[in-house]
């Protein structure tokens, strides 16, 4: 009984080295490609959208803000100048 | 000049409308596809940021030699301007580079001579709003060390190695894409001139309202 189950691990064992080789070989060294990978190309779309939309929110922020600044100091100029006639 | 303020503001408003169908419409370049197309608002924006430079220069040293309080707001108005467009430049250009380069920023010397103009505006802002009394002067000598930046920005692509396009790709440029980057620019450039002429409006204003104030106090 001893020997039939010593036989049966060392016939188990003996697939051992059947299943590794059927393993994927981890490369031995850089691997060339003619092309970036489909999952790591960035999308252009993206940072080209970041560019224009930053672009307008900037233009547009600074106009309403001077647009708010010139109508603060004409109002306040032109309540001193009339305090002062 | 005054007169001509409003309608430029509404013709490069109309202009940078119909500037992204105008860049759609122009071909791709070969190598970097679509994220080229960033181009068109870049190199304006980076044009009028040495612009404002050279302006914000030229009236310090009007307000520092011939004390001239008049240039003074223009000075002002052009450093206000050099830190917005100087912003979009150093925004868009990384967006541009994460694409065509791999990397969003290298040290080289157009890029950090262009971070270190940015960053004189930025003290020249600063150091006029919270600076008390005698920070124009010294604002006014920054900006000269401001306005001596921008030739060195402007040649350092064709002395020194780097990623950045050189400066002969632009003259030679085919109209295919010429046509669409100069209508962007002249959206730009009208964009700009009305906005700064607003900026100087708003600064000859509070000069007055500070003289107001002064003549209410002695009186």
């Amino acid at each position: 009984m001893r020997l039939i189950r010593l036989f049966a691990l060392l016939i188990a064992l003996s697939g051992v080295p059947a299943i590794a080789a059927a393993q994927p070989q981890p490369p031995k060294g850089f691997v060339p490609v003619d092309e970036v990978p489909p999952g790591e190309q960035i999308p252009a779309i993206n940072l080209v959208a970041a560019a224009y939309g930053f672009v307008w929110l900037a233009v547009l922020g600074y106009v309403w803000s001077l647009a708010r600044r010139l109508k603060t100091v004409e109002a306040e100029l032109s309540e001193l100048e009339s305090k002062k006639r | 000049m005054k007169k001509l303020t409003i309608p430029l503001i509404g013709l490069s408003a109309a202009m940078l409308f119909m500037a992204p169908f105008i860049i759609l419409a122009a071909p791709f370049e070969s190598t970097m596809g679509l994220v080229q197309k960033v181009f068109y608002f870049h190199f304006p924006s980076a044009i009028l940021y040495m612009t404002a430079a050279v302006i914000c220069g030229i009236n310090s040293a009007r307000v520092l030699f011939w004390r001239n309080k008049n240039a003074d707001a223009w000075a002002v108005a052009a450093a206000e301007l050099g830190f917005l467009f100087g912003a979009i430049t150093l925004v868009t250009g990384p967006l541009w580079a994460r694409k065509a380069w791999g990397v969003w920023w290298v040290w080289d010397v157009r890029l950090t001579a262009s971070l270190v103009l940015w960053m004189i505006f930025g003290a020249y802002l600063l150091l006029r709003q919270y600076g008390g009394p005698g920070s124009d002067r010294l604002a006014a000598g920054m900006a000269l060390f401001g306005m001596a930046n921008v030739p060195f920005i402007y040649v350092s692509v064709n002395v020194w190695r780097t990623l950045h396009p050189m400066t002969s790709v632009v003259p030679t440029l085919p109209a295919s894409f010429g046509i669409p980057l100069w209508f962007s620019f002249a959206a730009f450039a009208m964009l700009f001139t009305a906005l700064l002429q607003l900026r100087a409006t708003l600064e000859h204003q509070r000069l007055r309202v500070e003289e107001l104030y002064l003549a209410e106090d002695e009186a």
